[in-house]
């Protein structure tokens, strides 16, 4: 209901383009640095990760392929969109349910605004174009922190490693890592917004609201990834 | 009764409200005419707030019907409910202003986002302004909410509501919370706002005080001040008293009438008075 009704209004004017631009800024901006720094994280710890397990067959230079494939494929969108959720997700339950419990929707209503309009849209569109950015970012900086690894600690070859991390990515990999964010950032504007709209009794029901939104979404952000990729690799054995 | 045969401005006609398996409102019928005040007087809990919301279409009812302005909002979509809203004034209770707007934006608020009500551009600032004050609040312009005390923040809701001029304004509470001295220059505004821009009023309340301000004084625009409105027929006329419990209508009429009654709940609200 409020998917279809929130995505009505993506075709529909009026456009509130100053709370989309304040809401890209908050979600995009202000997430940049823990997507850099999980992505980092990731990466580095993947490389080290997977050395032990290749160097049992000997095979310690395909520590790119397998960084990179990982990291595009599931650990940078779904890590990214976990961060987001947290964050975002959560934060837009408490916002939009603080507005709930004080009238301000209502008055919002009151006063000629359609509140999905003006509160539900701007961040889904804010966060359907930020969370797939941030998730490539999040998949290079990953990658380039699995090089760190790779050539401080594990003595690959500079070269080797990002000429194998480059060459194991294929489009179906790439289109399988910007679909997910996209898709991950509907449940999360959606599952916060929702929550925060329904919220009831007072404070204690923003702080409950809050929780269930993030734990809702990223839940469902495990699900999709499931389906996602289930979608994906059978595409690719047919 | 003045404009007994002209139409009523809001008319509730046999309206039930169910949240779950409780009435918030039960077969509440009454009808409000151009200029006349109603002062709304029940216990928290008693679907004072709900009548209100309801007379905006915030809330749909379960069964009756609602009429603003002769339209029927139950067969009204929530984009044709926009145009009878922007005829309502509206000040909620605690105030509900924007936080993240400051207080020149949340006035100017209503003026750019209500397509019914077409103000230029560089009408608005001016308006925002008359309208602050007129709350007298000039001078908040930039202020945030937060900054403001509780009964500036109620003001400025206030200023909010009427800057359309509305022909219809509800109050939700306007004194919940306050110290009695804020208290009545609220009700002094109510007043000022009635008397000089000629709104029916609807106004909720637990204060029975707050009632009999608003019935017994009038606003001299000359000397910027209440006055007593005058002895006589003519102030219980344009007040009528209205008692809500637990959803019900108890009581409708006018003030003698309501000192008089000598139900217990409603001699409760009226021993109040000071």
């Amino acid at each position: 209901m409020l998917a279809g009704k929130a995505l009505m209004n993506v075709f529909r004017s009026p456009h509130y383009t100053d709370d989309i631009a304040l809401q890209m800024d908050i979600i995009g901006v202000g997430s940049l640095p823990i997507a850099v720094l999980t992505g980092f994280f990731s990466g580095a710890v993947m490389a080290l990760q997977m050395s032990r397990a290749l160097s049992d067959y000997g095979q310690v230079g395909k520590t790119g392929t397998l960084v990179s494939l990982t990291l595009v494929r599931e650990l940078g969108p779904v890590l990214t969109a976990l961060m987001v959720a947290g964050r975002n997700s959560s934060g837009m339950a408490s916002e939009l349910g603080s507005m709930k419990v004080t009238e301000q929707i209502d008055a919002m209503r009151a006063l000629g605004t359609d509140p999905i309009q003006k509160l539900v849209t701007p961040r889904l569109i804010a966060t359907c174009t930020m969370l797939p950015l941030l998730t490539i970012i999040a998949d290079f900086v990953g990658i380039f922190g699995g090089w760190v690894i790779s050539y401080l600690f594990l003595h690959i070859d500079s070269r080797q490693y990002w000429s194998t991390a480059w060459r194991a990515l294929e489009w179906n990999d790439v289109a399988q890592g910007l679909m997910k964010p996209f898709v991950f950032a509907f449940a999360i504007a959606l599952i916060g917004c929702f929550y925060g709209l329904r919220t009831t009794g007072g404070t204690q029901g923003v702080g409950r609201a809050t929780t269930q939104a993030m734990v809702t979404a990223s839940i469902l952000i495990f699900i999709l990834t499931l389906i996602i990729a289930k979608i994906f690799v059978s595409q690719v054995a047919s | 009764m003045p404009g007994n045969n002209q139409q009523p401005v809001l008319r509730f006609d046999r309206v039930t409200v169910t949240f779950g398996d409780v009435e918030a409102l039960s077969g509440v019928s009454f009808e409000a005419f151009e200029g006349e005040s109603r002062v709304i007087l029940g216990a928290a809990g008693s679907g004072k707030t709900v009548l209100l919301k309801t007379a905006l279409g915030l809330v749909k009812p379960d069964s009756g019907e609602v009429y603003a302005f002769g339209e029927n909002l139950a067969a009204l979509s929530e984009r044709q409910l926009f145009d009878i809203r922007s005829k309502i004034g509206v000040l909620f209770q605690e105030g509900a202003l924007f936080d993240s707007l400051n207080v020149g934006e949340n006035v100017a608020y209503p003026l750019l986002n209500q397509k019914s009500i077409h103000c230029a551009p560089q009408q608005v600032l001016p308006r925002v302004e008359e309208a602050l004050e007129f709350v007298e609040l000039g001078g908040t312009l930039e202020k945030f909410p937060s900054e403001l005390s509780g009964g500036m923040r109620r003001r400025a809701a206030i200023a909010r509501a009427v800057v359309t001029e509305p022909p219809l304004v509800l109050y939700d509470s306007p004194t919940a919370g306050l110290d009695p001295i804020t208290a009545h220059t609220i009700i002094a505004l109510l007043i000022k706002e009635r008397d000089v821009k000629l709104t029916t009023t609807l106004l909720v309340t637990q204060r029975y005080q707050d009632g009999n301000l608003i019935a017994n004084f009038r606003y001299n625009s000359k000397q910027g001040r209440l006055e007593p409105a005058g002895s006589g027929a003519g102030r219980a006329m344009r007040t009528t008293f209205m008692v809500l419990r637990e959803g019900r209508l108890i009581f409708e009429g006018g003030q003698d009438e309501l000192e008089q009654s000598k139900d217990s709940y409603i001699s409760k609200f009226v021993k109040q008075r000071v």
